[in-house]
């Protein structure tokens, strides 16, 4: 558990520097990484995994509008950090393996796995704006 | 009051540049679609152009500042994430509409961003991808000794890419060559009893080269809306996958 605390918070900010993130944004992408891993960990025991990428995305596009605004950086550069761990990658590569590998059916079924986690990650994402929006008109 | 000053020391044609030069940095940095476009309406009506339109796909920024004006057009050739030249240029945009900067100082900044290179040098890149290879061995339930082997084998794939999209123009070559070093590396280290499982090492060493962002960005793009780019997006990170899947599956056909 705690590995696996350490592990994503150093992936998440270590994949921030290959996208050249600013350095003062690098420890609250690692952390944003951490809270959505462990989160997705959580609900994934109970949930399906979709569902599961889907709330963990939500929390992590909160964080990241939060951190966006007392940072005064753009929403980007969070958010990014706390998907990676949860971007079907993986997925899309094991996938991709299947289909080279001749095992069309196991090949199709993490396809259209990836497929759907991405769209749970993007309608997560899209969630917490209008949330972070509904939040700020009513603060004004 | 400010805008109608602003517009008489300016002319239409560096305006058109200026968002063009805007968009161009952005979307080269893997900005989203309609973040490019709200920044570059955003960016003409501080300058005086309320009624600019843009048309940006992941390969052409089309731009123009009225109805009646010509269209100006940009071709963006390559894509990389740069997240630093996206805030930097967000910034820039933001101030050129609080009045803070003129159009000329913009142009100037704009420039600056343009040119610079990236921020973290190459050797601090591959010991970032030599760590997150590492951590993703470890987050997809392989064990530490998994993780041993994929921090240099990870670090190297990386390398390899870097070095060959310098090297060679082909696009997905790079991704291909350095997922079947990758594979080739994960394979003779289990051999050598350095690792345990194979699996678990490739796909934590594959996590740096994989376009997952970029198939999330596509998915979001599709919502918002943006079909065009969302699908070739799409396209583009189902041809990486695939060099990727290729480049892995020949290791695993040869032995």
């Amino acid at each position: 558990m705690i590995l696996q605390l350490i592990t994503s918070f150093i992936a998440a900010a270590a994949f921030c520097v290959l996208f050249n993130a600013p350095v003062r944004a690098l420890v609250q992408c690692g952390f944003a990484g951490m809270i959505g891993w462990m989160l997705y960990l959580q609900l994934d025991e109970r949930w399906d995994t979709v569902i599961a990428t889907f709330g963990a995305t939500v929390i992590v596009g909160v964080i990241s509008q939060f951190f966006a605004r007392s940072f005064k950086m753009p929403v980007i550069i969070f958010s990014v950090g706390g998907i990676i761990p949860l971007v079907p990658g993986g997925l899309a590569y094991d996938a991709m393996r299947k289909f080279v590998e001749n095992d069309n059916n196991h090949g199709i079924q993490f396809a259209v796995q990836a497929l759907l986690l991405s769209g749970a990650i993007a309608a997560g994402l899209v969630l917490s704006e209008v949330l972070g929006q509904m939040f700020r008109r009513k603060s004004v | 009051m400010d805008s109608t000053s602003n517009n008489s020391n300016t002319s239409a044609y560096d305006i058109t540049d200026l968002c063009l030069l805007a968009g161009k940095i952005m979307l080269q940095s893997g900005a989203e679609t309609y973040r490019v476009e709200d920044t570059m309406s955003r960016m003409a009506a501080a300058l005086g152009f309320p009624g600019a339109h843009s048309y940006v796909t992941p390969t052409v920024i089309m731009f123009t500042t009225s109805r009646t004006e010509p269209v100006k057009l940009f071709r963006i050739a390559e894509r990389t994430t740069d997240l630093q030249k996206v805030s930097e240029v967000n910034d820039i945009s933001r101030r050129l509409s609080e009045r803070q900067l003129t159009a000329a100082e913009a142009r100037e900044r704009l420039g600056a961003v343009d040119d610079a290179a990236h921020a973290y040098p190459v050797w601090l890149q591959i010991i970032a991808a030599a760590l997150t290879g590492a951590c993703f061995t470890v987050m997809f339930k392989g064990s530490l000794w998994d993780a041993l082997p994929a921090l240099p084998i990870s670090g190297l794939g990386f390398a390899a890419v870097t070095y060959l999209h310098r090297l060679v123009q082909i696009r997905f070559f790079a991704e291909f060559t350095a997922s079947f070093l990758i594979g080739l590396l994960a394979f003779f280290s289990v051999r050598l009893g350095i690792g345990q499982e194979m699996d678990k090492i490739i796909i934590g060493c594959v996590m740096p080269l994989v376009p997952g962002l970029l198939i999330t960005n596509a998915v979001r793009d599709l919502m918002a809306g943006h079909l065009v780019s969302g699908l070739s997006k799409g396209a583009d990170a189902f041809l990486t996958a695939f060099a990727i899947g290729t480049g892995i599956g020949l290791v695993l056909s040869l032995f």
